[in-house]
């Protein structure tokens, strides 16, 4: 079924998992340990919560579709580009081939690519909204995640839209060479130009963010957040400790060891996300504020609302 | 001849020694060798030219890595005049893994930025072996400021394994300053050439390592991952390079083909150590030609042909 009728089907039930409808027929998929605190969940419940542990708030990997709906305000979700789709330039086959990794993620998560993105309100903020699918190739950048998040940049741009783009990724899609390096550049350039034409970005960096990805633009937005528990960086610890010897300490790489270091600016729980950003969107939007067109810099809050 | 043997020019080395060994011989024993000299002579030459004609990509690979190949520094000293290094980032150290440069090429006053790898050991190690830390990313980043600022181009020089993989560089935000050099560089206000004359290593690489004309040395590569790190990923078994050093397609003519390069310096015959001063030649002449180019150039619109050329990058279907 197309992507736009896909998301019409869930709009009545928000929160759920990509895998939900299998796993009613897999009785071995309806229930699942916590990584975390080893608690037996019931899948059904954590459609509920967020993909939140109910236990100890361990936040489980979410899909793009799940993502975009649990930002976006009620029915406003509008998806774009949502063809688009990698093909394989480079003719890559070693082990596995490209495409068919590139089929069975298709397959898989019903997605035409690693990205999902499109217009939607947010806290009544207009938007330009993103998120990526760990599902798909690890949520890697090849040309069309390159291209979709570079049109989205373009998009916010052209419609003096705020861009919020959740992100996962193990980095750049290493199946098509340099062609995905040079979507780090691409894509960096596209929020360089998003800067300066002074439109607001907010990145929210999930679970986990990695590699090339991490190194362009989701850490050029203007407001970082991440998830509680998110590991994020440029070089993995499985290969730190390789190369170069190094014992990592505890909680190396997590969303909290990031906020210590200054490299983003706050560790925000999934559910309260929406809220997060809609305050700061309140601040970095007042082009959207009557008193603002006239001058105002700082428009005086009417008392007990913000409008 | 070079000390340093390639595993795939081992063949030709033995045989070349053979051939001094027979001179010397010669020259002692006084034994009139002169035609079986040549004959030999003959064969090293043929030997030469079947190896090294048509290396594989991991052979080029190995070759830009030869020990002796010349390093940003040597460019520096052959085709720079009245240079001034500047140090450190301002934020936190001075990253030896990067050099920047006020230097005049060609006539011009530029900005000179490259990767610095060591020639030795000891050099090697106060370099990191050319892998920057974000300090030497953020030392780069000031001087493409100051190049802009002061309407001085930017040349790059690309040598690198990749940016430095370690606990204190994603302390202070490896990924971060990366990003950081990307955005600035796909925006600067001067014209920019780059010029890949060895490694070029993911994302350390690209950090200064695009702009207006890219520039590849015949053997120089460029990769989105090392092929060592590629075929432990998809085989478990980093053995496998040779393999999927042609996989990722990271060659200097691959580069052109898919449109990121824009010209390639031939080098010698078994690589550029073989006889550096030609290649510094070359590409003397191949950075000025680029800069007699774009310096012409109103900057507004150099900064939009780079936009628009950066954004073409990429091979998708839009769907049905």
């Amino acid at each position: 079924m197309p992507i736009s009728d896909w998301f019409k089907a869930r709009e009545g039930r928000r929160y759920t998992v990509a895998s939900a409808d299998k796993s009613a027929d897999l009785p071995d998929g309806v229930w699942l340990k916590c990584p975390s605190c080893k608690h037996t969940l019931y899948q059904g419940a954590l459609e509920n919560t967020l993909q939140v542990c109910p236990h100890c708030t361990h936040h489980f990997d979410m899909s793009a579709p799940d993502r975009v709906l649990s930002l976006a305000d009620e029915g406003t979700f509008e998806e774009t580009e949502a063809g688009l789709s990698s093909l394989d330039p480079l003719r890559f086959s070693a082990k596995k081939s490209y495409a068919q990794s590139l089929a069975s993620a298709k397959e898989k998560t019903g997605l035409a690519e690693a990205v999902v993105t499109g217009r939607a309100l947010l806290g009544g903020h207009p938007v330009v909204l993103g998120a990526m699918d760990f599902r798909f190739i690890g949520a890697s950048m090849g040309s069309a995640v390159g291209e979709k998040i570079a049109r989205a940049f373009a998009l916010a741009q052209a419609e003096d839209r705020a861009l919020i783009l959740a992100v996962a990724s193990g980095g750049a899609r290493m199946q098509e060479g340099m062609l995905s390096l040079m979507q780090m550049a691409k894509t960096s350039a596209a929020a360089e130009r998003l800067s300066r034409a002074g439109v607001p970005y907010i990145s929210i960096l999930t679970n986990p963010t990695y590699g090339g990805v991490t190194a362009s633009f989701p850490v050029l937005a203007d407001v970082i957040l991440a998830e509680p528990g998110a590991l994020i960086g440029f070089t993995g610890p499985r290969v730190i400790e390789q190369t170069i010897r190094q014992s990592l300490p505890k909680g190396f790489q997590t969303a909290e060891f990031l906020v210590q270091h200054g490299m983003i600016d706050e560790v925000v729980a999934r559910g309260d996300l929406r809220e997060s950003i809609a305050r700061v969107l309140d601040y970095l939007c007042l082009g959207d504020v009557p008193d603002a067109a006239l001058g105002a810099a700082c428009p005086i809050l009417t008392e007990g609302g913000d409008e | 001849m070079s000390r340093f043997v390639m595993e795939f020019e081992r063949p030709l080395a033995e045989l070349e020694e053979k051939l001094v060994d027979l001179k010397a011989l010669d020259l002692a024993a006084e034994l009139h060798l002169g035609e079986e000299i040549a004959e030999l002579e003959a064969e090293v030459e043929q030997l030469r030219v079947t190896v090294y004609q048509a290396l594989s990509p991991w052979e080029r690979v190995q070759v830009a890595r030869h020990p002796e190949r010349p390093k940003t520094q040597d460019y520096v000293a052959a085709l720079c005049s009245e240079v001034f290094e500047l140090h450190g980032d301002r934020l936190y150290g001075d990253d030896e893994a990067i050099f920047a440069g006020l230097a005049t090429i060609a006539g011009r006053r530029c900005m000179v930025i490259g990767h610095r790898k060591g020639k030795n050991t000891k050099e090697n190690i106060r370099r990191n072996f050319g892998s920057p830390h974000p300090e030497g990313l953020r030392k780069a980043r000031r001087a493409m400021l100051m190049a802009e600022k002061f309407g001085l181009p930017l040349v790059t020089f690309v040598d690198t394994q990749g940016a430095h993989p370690g606990l204190e560089a994603e302390e202070r935000g490896q990924g971060w300053a990366i990003a950081e050099n990307l955005a600035t560089l796909a925006a600067l206000r001067v014209p920019v050439v780059a010029v890949g004359i060895g490694e070029g290593g993911s994302g350390g690489a690209l950090a200064i390592g695009f702009g207006d004309r890219l520039i590849m040395l015949e053997n120089a590569y460029y990769s989105v991952i090392s092929p060592e790190a590629c075929a432990s990923i998809l085989y478990k078994d980093s053995s496998r390079a040779p393999e999927t050093s042609a996989c990722l397609q990271m060659t200097a003519d691959d580069l052109v083909r898919l449109g990121i390069a824009d010209e390639i310096v031939p080098e010698p015959l078994g690589g550029a150590h073989r006889d550096a001063a030609a290649v510094f030649a070359r590409v003397e002449s191949a950075i000025a030609s680029a800069l007699d180019t774009l310096c012409g150039q109103e900057l507004g619109g150099l900064v939009e042909k780079r936009f628009v050329r950066l954004s073409s990058i990429g091979v998708f279907t839009e769907g049905e």
